[in-house]
């Protein structure tokens, strides 16, 4: 059941100088004036806060979720190993991916289509979060561009790899933490022999 | 003008008659100049400012992208300047729908009938000093008349007409209702702003404008000081003749839309534009009455006299008429301005409250105001001179305690003292708020 509160209703007190009407006009007056002064002459001290749309922009906060983007390796393929995690994730089923197989060995596949339907998606980020290999990320602070066609507003692989991330944008070396850099981090080098060493070491759930 | 040049003049005007040259040729371009500043200058300007200026007052850019030309890659917007001849292009280029029922010829006429008494205002307001050239005095005035004021009053009173014949004409109830209300709103205010000027012509002794003007060199005989209460009985009755916020319920957009609801194109655009021009009709008008007109304030307290403005009268009469414009149109633009700040600083009436502030608050006042300069004129019993110092006092007293009363503010209420008797102005109240609870 609700609570019972209190809550004085508080008229605006009107008496003989407020009927006067004058005073209180001035004052009002005042008022605006000083906002038509500082805003037109104010320098820094603006309240006028309205930013120029196309010519300028207000940069989004970091854990904006924008446009996707497919994150690359190092030879600018992408991470992604077309596992369909982000697909199966996606309450909006904007992702569509095609695997085939992939010509490293140490890599089972590779999406040979990869599209996202920007329309369609809702910008939840869950594809980002499915993601194991870090490999869809949205992380450009972009918006989708705008579009006359429908068919314009599904980006392909191409245009997926092509954006740039935050980090990149600020000329910085990305860091990624895909179950990739996992492996590479947990696993020995590779023997010369080419073979795939014994695992010596438990696992570190053992321990 | 050196004596060179005026006998070549005298030659040119000597092949017309002298009565043609003061007669046609002078008030002609008098009349050419008064209009090429007010429809050429202040009308479109203030559908800038008004945007414009609003735009400052809260906080926004305003209208900044219209542009004929780009430079360097750049449009040139010039402070949205280019806005100006935007709005007159879509005013004339839309389409002028005319109701099936209207009467065709009023509704036609309306418009005109308006915008013809407020640019007739500008007839009579001197808007520079007296030029000589060369043995002839020209009175920057287009028509010096002895019944001057009257002559605004009669004149501007016919705006009234347009507001009624344009509701009437439309054959539409919202239409007719705000010309119902611009007729009540326009009498009524009408009686204030021609009483709160009794006063003024009762210290200048006349009712011509320029023999007023001549009157207020000194910065003390300014109309503002010798009639303050005057002047904003005045202000506010002009600004209410105009229908413009707080004063619009004529057109009150919220509600009714008014007496040109049924107006589109070019005809709303007429409606609007005298509108403004009878805003920059009121500035001239205050400014020729209450702020010296063109004099430039020359208050020395010795001998009533500033030694320099004297000899720059004397010995460069050019530069001493130009700082005078200069202070007229300056004097102007400060009002003109003023009426949009007051337009978009104040929230609108309602009905009853504009008629009870005409009637009962702004009548009275007026009427007191001619009482108490007429004792005062009387105490100085015959004496003009002393009858201005003591109108002048009384107006010092007047604007010494406004002043004063800006300072006073009323403490905020403390939330817990509800002990005294006259706390009847809020009453406690039980609010029921549903608190969530898991």
């Amino acid at each position: 059941m609700g609570k019972i509160i209190k809550v004085r209703a508080q008229d605006a007190e009107v008496g003989a100088y407020e009927k006067a009407y004058l005073p209180e006009i001035t004052k009002g007056i005042g008022i605006t004036l000083r906002h038509v002064v500082k805003n037109l002459f104010g320098g820094d001290e603006k309240y006028t806060r309205t930013v120029s749309y196309p010519e300028e922009k207000v940069e989004y906060p970091v854990r904006f979720r924008g446009a996707h983007r497919l994150t690359p390796r190092e030879d600018g393929a992408p991470r992604c190993v077309a596992c369909f995690m982000c697909s199966t994730a996606c309450p909006a089923r904007c992702i569509n991916i095609v695997a085939e197989e992939s010509d490293d060995p140490n890599i089972e596949k590779r999406p040979k289509v990869f599209e996202i339907d920007e329309l369609k998606c809702i910008f939840c980020g869950m594809c980002v979060e499915a993601c194991p290999e870090d490999a869809i990320r949205m992380d450009t602070g972009e918006h989708v561009k705008p579009f006359t066609n429908r068919a314009d507003a599904v980006y392909g692989k191409v245009d997926l790899l092509s954006m740039l991330g935050r980090t990149e944008k600020n000329g910085e070396q990305p860091v990624y933490r895909g179950a990739h850099e996992h492996r590479a981090r947990q696993a020995p080098q590779h023997s010369p022999e080419g073979t795939l060493p014994v695992q010596d070491e438990q696992p570190e759930d053992a321990h | 003008m050196d004596n060179v040049m005026c006998s070549q003049a005298d030659k040119f005007l000597g092949m017309v008659p002298y009565d043609w040259t003061m007669i046609v040729i002078v008030p002609v371009a008098k009349i050419l100049f008064i209009i090429a500043v007010i429809i050429g200058l202040y009308t479109p300007l203030a559908t800038l400012v008004e945007r414009k200026l609003s735009a400052a007052m809260q906080d926004r850019i305003g209208p900044n992208r219209a542009y004929i030309i780009k430079v360097g890659g750049k449009p040139l917007t010039i402070f949205g300047l280019f806005h100006t001849m935007a709005d007159a292009l879509k005013m004339f280029t839309k389409e002028w729908t005319t109701p099936k029922s209207a009467d065709k010829f009023l509704f036609y006429l309306a418009p005109v009938i308006g915008l013809v008494p407020a640019l007739l205002t500008f007839a009579v307001i001197p808007f520079g000093p007296p030029i000589q050239v060369c043995d002839r005095v020209v009175p920057l005035q287009i028509a010096s008349i002895n019944v001057g004021v009257l002559f605004i009053f009669a004149v501007g009173s016919m705006g009234v007409y347009s507001a009624a014949l344009a509701g009437w004409a439309s054959n539409n109830k919202m239409a007719l209702l705000g010309a119902l209300r611009a007729s009540a709103q326009s009498i009524s205010y009408e009686i204030t702003f021609g009483l709160t000027l009794v006063g003024l012509m009762m210290v200048f002794h006349t009712v011509r404008l320029d023999s007023m003007v001549a009157q207020q060199v000194d910065l003390l005989h300014w109309g503002v000081f010798l009639q303050p209460l005057a002047l904003v009985l005045f202000f506010t009755a002009a600004m209410a003749e105009n229908k413009r916020i707080p004063f619009d319920l004529p057109e009150g957009e919220s509600e009714i839309v008014g007496y040109f609801v049924e107006y589109s194109s070019m005809g709303f655009g007429l409606f609007m534009t005298t509108e403004f021009i009878e805003m920059s009709a009121i500035a001239f008008l205050t400014t020729a009455l209450f702020f010296g007109g063109y004099t430039v304030p020359t208050w020395v307290a010795t001998d009533h006299s500033f030694a320099m403005w004297n000899v720059a009268s004397e010995l460069w009469p050019a530069a001493f008429f130009a700082i005078q414009m200069a202070a007229f149109f300056f004097k102007v633009t400060v009002l003109w301005l003023f009426q949009f700040v007051v337009r978009w600083a104040l929230p609108r009436f309602r009905y009853d409250q504009l008629m009870r502030l005409g009637w009962r608050i702004m009548l009275p006042l007026s009427l007191a105001n001619i009482a108490v300069t007429a004792i005062a004129i009387l105490a100085a019993d015959g004496d003009a001179a002393k009858g201005t110092e003591y109108v002048m006092m009384t107006g010092l007293v007047m604007i010494g305690l406004f002043v004063l009363s800006l300072f006073y503010s009323r403490k905020p209420r403390q939330s817990g003292d509800s002990g005294h008797g006259h706390d009847h102005g809020h009453d406690e109240q039980q609010a029921t708020v549903a608190a969530a609870h898991h």
